[in-house]
């Protein structure tokens, strides 16, 4: 970490142009600004007066952005970048004076991002990441607010430079991306589950935010009206129009959110061994990433999208910051058709279509069914134990909803166990480990066996008494530990020593046959 | 194919001191609900029925805690390490066996909490790249904890790779 913040000597000082952040970031902060009057202006529009109480809080608003710009120019004028042979240097602050230059090599990935303001202005964002795994801020650089133009020049200088040390020379050919978003896909957008969510928590804090401005909906003539008219309707026609159109809201926002996400997604292989995702409407983000610490995909297939033959391929690779991070860029696809998603995985990682197929794994012994189904079962008793319990208290309906509940509940959550017990497998595939696993999520992982960095086999008092056992493949990459669950000790011990050689073998020992089970 | 081949379980046991430690962790851990409730049984006559089953009901499980759970532990908690890897088993229910291959080693430190110093006990953590966690040793003697790291150290220096 010292290593990065190397002070600057004064030989590097005749080195190439400084280049500073880009003037239209003034117009960016007056932009701000303007904020709270026109919120003023509005609310003087609706209420036709005003008083004290918002004058306060616009007022307040009004000088905390003063203080945000204030600050913001104060980086606009003291911000200077340069590149150098070898380093990247960044001068900025005027009371606490910052010199960073960081080592060209030691660059894992350089990302433009733009906010909805700043790319009303043409500017972007340029992150620079060393990609350790711990406290991303102190290793990750940004230039907030540099030209467009400005951004991608220097983000190839960057590129260019670190790979012409490494004596990468430049140039795959260009064959066009490996994906590209395909409008028809937007079918998996409301298949998302944060829709309903999304939209409570959206007309929550509208609610809040017209409150605070005493602007109360519920008096407004429309609401009066609607009341007036259906006030006397059944409860159960309330809830089930109340239902209907939280699931129209949900469906809109989360089709919404799909399209903010991924509108204009292009997945690029570019020069130096890079993948690069770019996506998004209104904050474009673009991820880079190293195809050296790509140790392998993620293929997820979530209930929802399951159902519609729909599948998310996500990157397992190292550098892309710490476990939330990672989880954020990870995504090399939207939810697209599973062949679909198979394919950009053959692509990325250099391997047949049918790579990340689960037929063909090897299956896991019955006894992980039976674990399965006792899960199902206890879980069924659980949720049917809420409602007996309190209907032993309250009255004989409840125990009645319960016992219901509980006969409804055992075939669903045994055919879940079944599907799930059918999801597992693992296997080798050239220098691939596969393990796929999930119930409500099917994860299929593919992982590069150089990347395994250790074994993790965990146990519990009910897996012993099976003879199972998890085994886990730890690694730098993605979520740092990847599961094979329940398979039986001899079973996992083989797919250890085959997936990585040697590492096993001193810590191993024939026993005499035991009854074989499981 | 089946052939009767299982992990054994690593060398080293772990410092016998170390159920002393385990056992005053699980007293402190469950000793103060039920004084509170024996102290309130004691003191306030008419709530006397009601604090006595609250004093038992939460004085059992810890007692049960605190005579099964040092053994146990006692019993699973192993060690070792060869010039190529660190092998270390924990836990007691829930129980987690690693394996780090040395050239695989970050770092390597040494954790002494107050009741591991009173039992002259240490914990070896070692880390590597994954998020995963690290390779916990927990309750060995505190000299053999410092011969250990210093013999980790000398191996991971050995392996120059970045480790991930």
């Amino acid at each position: 970490m010292s290593r990065e913040t190397t002070p600057q000597g004064s030989a590097q000082a005749a080195g190439p142009e400084w280049g500073r952040l880009d003037s239209r970031l003034l117009l960016v902060h007056l932009a701000v600004l303007v904020a709270p009057v026109v919120m003023f202006l509005v609310d003087l529009a609706i209420a036709g007066k005003t008083n004290l109480q918002i004058l306060i809080a616009l007022g307040s608003l009004f000088v905390t952005f003063l203080v945000i710009s204030g600050i913001g120019l104060m980086r606009l004028f003291t911000t200077r970048y340069r590149v150098t042979e070898s380093f990247v240097d960044l001068h900025s602050g005027l009371f606490f004076r910052s010199r960073r230059s960081i080592p060209i090599e030691r660059i894992r990935s350089v990302d433009l991002t733009a906010n909805p303001l700043h790319r009303l202005f043409g500017l972007t964002t340029l992150s620079i990441s060393t990609g350790e795994q711990s406290s991303s801020s102190a290793h990750r650089l940004a230039l907030e607010g540099i030209g467009k133009a400005d951004a991608v020049e220097l983000r190839r200088q960057i590129i260019e430079r670190r790979d012409a040390g490494r004596g990468i020379v430049g140039a795959v050919e260009d064959n066009g991306p490996i994906g590209e978003l395909d409008w028809s896909w937007l079918r998996y957008g409301p298949l998302s589950v944060w829709g309903v969510g999304g939209v409570l928590i959206a007309a929550a804090s509208v609610y809040r935010t017209l409150h605070e401005m005493k602007v109360d909906p519920l008096k407004w003539g429309v609401v009066k009206d609607l009341e007036d008219r259906f006030g006397s309707l059944p409860l159960w026609y309330g809830i089930l129009v109340a239902l209907a159109v939280l699931v129209v809201l949900g469906i809109a926002g989360s089709t919404a959110t799909f399209i903010e996400s991924w509108y204009g997604y292009r997945l690029t292989r570019e020069d130096g061994g890079m993948f690069r995702v770019r996506r998004g409407l209104l904050v474009t983000r673009s991820v880079s990433l190293e195809e050296r610490r790509l140790r392998g995909v993620e293929l997820v297939e979530p209930i929802p999208l399951r159902w519609a033959g729909a599948a998310k391929l996500n990157a397992v690779a190292s550098g892309l910051g710490n476990l939330e991070d990672n989880r954020k860029r990870r995504m090399l696809t939207p939810p697209v058709p599973r062949a679909e998603a198979r394919r950009v995985a053959a692509e990325v990682l250099g391997v047949d279509p049918s790579f990340t197929i689960r037929a063909g794994l090897t299956r896991h012994p019955r006894a992980a069914l039976r674990r399965r189904i006792n899960r199902a079962l206890i879980w069924a008793v659980l949720i049917a134990a809420v409602p007996v319990g309190l209907g032993l208290w309250l009255g004989p309906g409840l125990v009645r909803a319960g016992w219901i509940t509980g006969l409804v509940l055992v075939p669903i959550l045994v055919a879940f166990a079944f599907n799930a017990y059918r999801t597992l497998g693992h296997g080798m595939r050239g220098r691939y480990l596969l393990t796929s696993s999930g119930t409500f999520a099917h994860r299929t992982v593919a992982l590069q066996r150089e990347g395994i960095i250790g074994w993790k086999i965990t146990r519990t008092p009910f897996q012993r008494r099976a003879g199972l056992f998890t085994l886990g493949a730890t690694t730098a990459a993605g979520e740092g530990v990847y599961k094979i669950h329940d398979v039986t000790e001899a079973q996992g011990i083989a797919f250890a020593e085959e997936a990585v050689p040697q590492l096993l073998l001193p810590f191993l020992e024939r026993a005499p046959r035991s009854a074989e089970r499981g | 194919m089946e052939e009767d081949v299982r992990l054994r379980p690593p060398r080293h046991r772990v410092s016998s001191r170390a159920v002393g430690w385990w056992t005053l962790q699980s007293a402190l851990f469950a000793v103060p609900l039920p004084l509170t409730f024996g102290i309130l049984w004691a003191s306030i006559p008419p709530t006397r029925e009601i604090f006595m089953w609250l004093t038992l009901a939460s004085l059992l499980p810890g007692l049960l805690y605190a005579a099964v759970m040092p053994s146990w532990r006692y019993r699973v908690h192993r060690w070792e390490v060869t010039d190529e890897a660190v092998y270390a088993a924990s836990g007691w229910l829930w129980q987690q066996w690693r394996v780090v291959p040395l050239s695989r080693v970050q770092t390597v430190d040494t954790l002494r909490g107050p009741l591991q110093q009173m039992f002259k006990l240490s914990g070896v953590t070692v880390t590597t790249a994954s998020a995963s966690g690290a390779v916990k040793i927990k309750g060995i003697d505190h000299q053999l904890a410092d011969d250990l790291v210093a013999h980790l150290a000398r191996f991971t220096q050995a392996t120059p790779e970045d480790a991930t």
